[in-house]
């Protein structure tokens, strides 16, 4: 069982790492929740890794899961979500005052094929710049 | 409380809280800033004298608190005859200057913000010299440096006051930098930070091992503040500053800082060989540097810059000379030194003031003009030749004994007294530059202004201090002894050698190099015109400055080829790079150890279920990274990773992790659905394979490390400290959850700033969509137009009929918490997706007229409850954040528990539902705006 949990974290970060390297705000955003995923469940394994010991305390059951990196772990979830709202905002903010997604702020990198024709038509907002 | 065992402390946080004050009255009353900061000094004058008596009768006084007491970080404050002298040269030539500047500086001048630095630049000052903890004494030392540096700044328009502050800043603070790890060192080789305790253990500091690096280090802070060479090029280009900081600064304070710690030192770092070539090297050096650049400068100001070098570098030779006898005489020059040069500051701010020039190449015969001014600047310029009947003369005449005596102890000694009275010779020369050429030498040259007198009391503190070279000159039995008394007591730490303050000692070779001085130095400007001819020739190119922008500009230039190198303006490149050296340095941190890599633990037994959900969840991972272009399938995926999350987090006996996790992955999809609206709905394809490869190299490296780490660990047995919690979880904290027991009570405080950051993150997103306007697209990525139906009737009813239910398990699971899976955090966010609903199913327009709540007061209100159930326990006399329970017994419910804990679980679970419900909710008001514009301009 351990096993599948440490590949598990493994996969989920690789995956995470991939997403966060992308060039554009929506993949990175994406990737940074899965590497959330990733640390949360990896924090909460080095309590080890317990079954059917829920850490309700019960005269009846003599042993319990490691409580700690529990509470430790539920503060993060919460947290995690904070950050992704957060994010994912600044993003949208990002949108509006340059006009594109990309990560640096320009337009279109030279390493990537144009989209320009299949996607929505963009009109930058020049309201945006003049009302402020 | 007694005020006198608390006066120290105030006396240097009285000009501290002034400088508000200062600032703040200027906007009444333009010279209102200058009363008050007079005010503030003299309070804190008054408030040092009541101490004075005891400091007289030979006692040091010592007012000390606890602070850090692990660290050797005390609040203590020490005063002895050193640090007496020390205070009332700063605030008695602080007052003068403060009435000084009140006439000098210009209407368009800020006057609020001058005296406010000025108090600032005094409080640092006297928490040098009052300070007993040494940690503490470099704290003000670090302030002094940035308070001149606001100081030496103050005209902000100026090129050159911004340049020569930013120099002072860098040397001074570098040398602070210095001093601070030799004080470290000198603290860890005695075992305290408090001066009695180093004073008293001189013999240990001189015979560590840690001596040199010690005394180098300490050296380092004392020569970049009092500018001995090779750091004193600082100190000219400070003059950029207004003449009455350079009167303060560069008399009695800023410089003489480093002087004082010369001093300080004296008992604990003196008596070596090191401590002689150092220290006397440096001071000679110094003073013949100083005194022949102060003879060539055609500025006034500039002149009296390298003047007070070379004067500066006469103290630091005298405490070099390590004698006690050259004590007196380095103690004594300090006080006169103080009194004239600031008086010569003053002369020279006058004259700059009243003609508008300070080149002594058209500043000429002016006595005529201003006779007054002339005699004052005279007498105290006498002072400074050290022409007999002035302090001057007095303290210079010890200097050259001493230099006398200094060139019997070694045979390659007998240049001392050599180059001293060349040194004095300089002096001499400089001092009747400053006068003749201002004040005689025919008439004057394209004055912008035509001369007078300055208003009656821009003089009056010149001439108290030209009053005092005087009595201190002719009377100093009567005047000076007993505080150099008691301030070479306060040095040496033991009883002084007996010197005598008479002006006639009879005809001694000090007499006669005196004489050699005067007569040499008068010689010397005579001859001026060649002299200027050879120096223009051979020194006038050499700008220790150059080599200093020099130096800046390599470090710049370095610091940002090492910065471009791994910062490409990319974030992309940035993160792998972040990653790379992550791996690097991990998979080091991995070979270092021989051990196995994987324990011994026994593993849990894999069932079909499990099996199942891992190896789909590893192929969806795998799968992601194919499909991640297409923005909503991508966003599908990962919602169903998060279920399955919280399914691992059932089966390893974490329900209320599961439930978290749960209901914030419903909260995050539909978070990131609203955003995607307003996203591209495809990302484009990235041609470069090259960059695609590299960082699929550092994810697989990534996800194997983190793989083998995270089973290394669980193959291994641990120490938990869990055992603490499970035994008082019930007992002291009054629930059997013990998660829940955790998060309100063990560990609040961290909760609390938990719940503190994501009422932060709410509040952020509420910011930063206020006011943006972003274009919402009329098809998606295959042309379809969106949906502009009305909200299905069916779905808007029953999920109506469901809120209540959905707010009543939010409520039990609150409840619950304490003692069964649940609590504030989970409860919170269920009922937040019950308010989400609302919102999706009805429209943001219907139910944000129906739940007229803001969230920011939500969030607010959340924090205060959460920070007040702390605070009712500190009220109560237990430390923040304590709970408390107990059992009550009501009607038909029972005998049940309740604890102060559930208050603070209240605090968390309004924030939750304010932070989430307001992301979320403003991102929806962003969607409804880009469909219905014209609502949007009538709201």
């Amino acid at each position: 069982m351990e096993l599948l949990v440490a590949l598990s974290i493994g996969f989920l970060t690789a995956s995470g790492v991939f997403l966060t390297l992308r060039a554009r705000t929506f993949p990175v955003v994406l990737g940074l929740t899965l590497l959330a995923y990733a640390v949360n469940l990896f924090l909460f394994a080095m309590g080890r890794l317990t079954i059917g010991l829920p850490t309700i305390i019960d005269s009846a059951q003599g042993q319990y899961a490691d409580p700690l990196p529990q509470a430790l772990v539920l503060t993060a979830i919460v947290i995690a979500f904070g950050m992704t709202a957060f994010l994912i905002v600044l993003a949208l903010k990002a949108r509006a005052e340059l006009g594109n997604d990309h990560v640096d702020g320009i337009n279109l990198a030279q390493d990537e094929a144009s989209l320009e024709h299949t996607l929505p038509p963009q009109k930058p907002n020049k309201q945006v710049g003049k009302t402020r | 409380m007694n005020l006198l065992a608390i006066n120290l402390p105030l006396v240097v946080l009285l000009p501290f809280i002034g400088a508000i004050f200062a600032a703040w009255s200027a906007r009444l009353n333009r010279l209102a800033a200058a009363w008050v900061s007079g005010l503030i000094a003299l309070s804190a004058l008054g408030l040092l004298t009541p101490t004075l008596i005891q400091v007289f009768a030979g006692q040091t006084i010592i007012q000390s608190w606890a602070w850090i007491p692990t660290i050797g970080l005390h609040f203590s404050f020490r005063l002895d005859g050193l640090a007496l002298l020390f205070a009332l040269l700063i605030l008695v030539i602080g007052i003068l200057v403060i009435f000084y500047a009140r006439y000098y500086l210009a209407t368009k001048d800020c006057m609020g913000r001058f005296f406010a630095y000025l108090l600032m630049f005094m409080g640092s000052m006297l928490g040098i010299v009052l300070s007993e903890n040494l940690i503490q004494l470099v704290v003000f030392w670090e302030l002094t440096s940035i308070t001149s540096f606001l100081l030496i700044s103050y005209w902000q328009h100026r090129k050159e006051a911004r340049q020569g502050a930013r120099m002072a800043l860098a040397i001074t603070g570098a040398g602070g930098l210095a001093l601070l790890g030799g004080v470290l060192l000198l603290g860890e080789v005695v075992g305290s930070y408090q001066l009695t305790d180093i004073l008293a253990s001189g013999d240990l500091v001189r015979n560590s091992p840690l001596y040199l690096p010690i005394l180098g280090l300490i050296l380092l802070g004392v020569f970049t503040k009092s500018a001995q060479f090779p750091f004193h090029f600082w100190l000219p280009h400070a003059m950029a500053a207004p003449t009455p900081v350079s009167a303060y600064l560069h008399s009695a304070t800023m410089v003489k800082a480093g002087i004082f710690l010369l001093a300080r030192f004296f008992p604990i770092l003196s008596a070596t060989p090191e401590w002689s070539w150092l220290v006397g090297g440096a001071g000679m050096i110094t003073l013949i540097i100083g005194a022949y650049m102060a003879f060539f400068k055609h500025d006034l100001k500039g002149l009296l810059a390298y003047s007070t070098i070379s004067h500066l570098g006469l103290i630091t030779l005298l405490f070099g000379f390590g004698t006690q006898m050259a004590t007196v005489a380095a103690i004594f020059h300090i006080i006169n030194h103080a009194t004239f040069k600031a008086s010569l500051f003053m002369v020279a701010g006058i004259i700059d003031h009243e003609t508008g020039s300070r080149d002594m190449r058209k500043l000429n015969g002016l006595i005529k003009y201003m006779p007054h001014t002339a005699f004052l600047a005279i007498i105290a310029s006498a002072a400074m030749a050290g022409v007999p009947l002035l302090n001057g003369f007095l303290s210079k005449e010890m200097f050259f004994e001493q230099a006398i005596t200094a060139s019997q102890t070694a045979h390659s000694a007998w240049m001392i007294p050599i180059l001293v009275t060349i040194g004095g010779v300089l002096s001499v020369a400089y001092s009747i530059r400053f006068i003749h050429d201002v004040f005689f030498n025919g008439e004057p040259i394209n004055l912008p202004k035509t001369p007078h007198e300055p208003p009656r009391f821009m003089k009056i503190p010149v001439d108290f201090l030209v009053i005092i070279c005087l009595t201190v000159g002719i009377f100093p039995n009567y005047t000076i002894a007993p505080l150099l008394e008691i301030a070479v007591i306060g040095t040496l730490q033991t009883t002084p050698p007996n010197y005598s303050l008479d002006i006639w000692h009879g005809f001694t070779p000090a007499l006669f190099m005196s004489f050699i001085a005067l007569t040499g130095g008068i010689t010397f400007y005579f001859m001026r015109q060649r002299l200027f001819n050879f120096y223009e020739k051979f020194f006038r190119k050499i700008d220790a400055r150059q080599y200093f922008n020099q130096l800046l500009a390599g470090l710049f230039s370095l610091a940002n080829k090492v910065t471009n190198f791994f910062d490409k303006g990319s974030l992309q490149n940035a993160s792998a790079w972040v990653l790379f050296s992550a791996i690097i340095f991990t998979a080091y941190g991995f070979s270092l150890h021989n051990s196995p890599l994987f324990g011994e633990r026994p593993m849990l037994p894999i069932d079909v279920i499990s099996l199942m959900l891992a190896v789909g969840l590893m192929l969806t991972s795998i799968v992601l990274i194919f499909i991640h272009r297409q923005r909503l399938l991508t966003l599908i995926v990962i919602g169903m990773i998060g279920l399955v999350l919280s399914l691992a987090f059932v089966k390893f006996s974490a329900p209320d992790l599961a439930l978290t996790q749960l209901s914030i992955e419903v909260v995050t999809i539909i978070l990131l659905l609203l955003a995607l609206y307003f996203l591209p709905q495809v990302t484009p394809k990235e041609i470069g394979k090259m960059r695609l490869w590299r960082d699929g190299v550092l994810a697989v490296l990534s996800g194997i490390g983190i793989t083998l780490y995270t089973l290394a660990v669980l193959t291994r047995d641990y120490q938990t400290i869990a055992d603490y919690f499970l035994a008082n979880s019930l007992v002291g904290g009054g629930g059997s959850n013990v998660v829940n027991v955790i998060l309100v009570d063990f560990r609040g405080f961290d909760t609390l700033g938990e719940i503190t950051v994501l009422a932060l993150a709410g509040l952020g997103v509420f910011a930063m969509l206020q006011n943006m306007k972003l274009p919402a697209p009329k098809n998606d990525i295959e042309g379809r137009l969106w949906s502009n139906d009305p909200h299905p009737l069916i779905m808007r009813t029953f999920t109506r009929l469901l809120l209540p239910l959905m707010l009543m398990v939010a409520i039990f699971i609150f409840f619950r918490g304490h003692n069964l899976p649940g609590g504030g955090f989970i409860a919170g966010l269920i009922a937040s997706v019950a308010l989400i609903v609302q919102y999706l199913s009805n429209g943001i327009q219907l139910t944000s007229e129906h739940f007229k709540v803001n969230m920011n007061w939500v969030i607010g209100l959340g924090l205060l409850i959460a920070v007040a159930t702390g605070l009712a326990a500190m009220g109560m006399g237990f430390p923040f954040l304590t709970s408390a329970f107990t059992h009550l017994n009501w009607p038909i419910i029972g005998e049940f528990e309740i604890a102060s804990a559930i208050a603070f679980d209240l605090g968390v679970f309004l924030v939750v539902v304010g932070a989430t419900v307001m992301s979320l909710v403003q991102l929806g008001r962003l969607s409804f705006a880009s469909h219905h514009p014209k609502a949007k301009e009538q709201n």
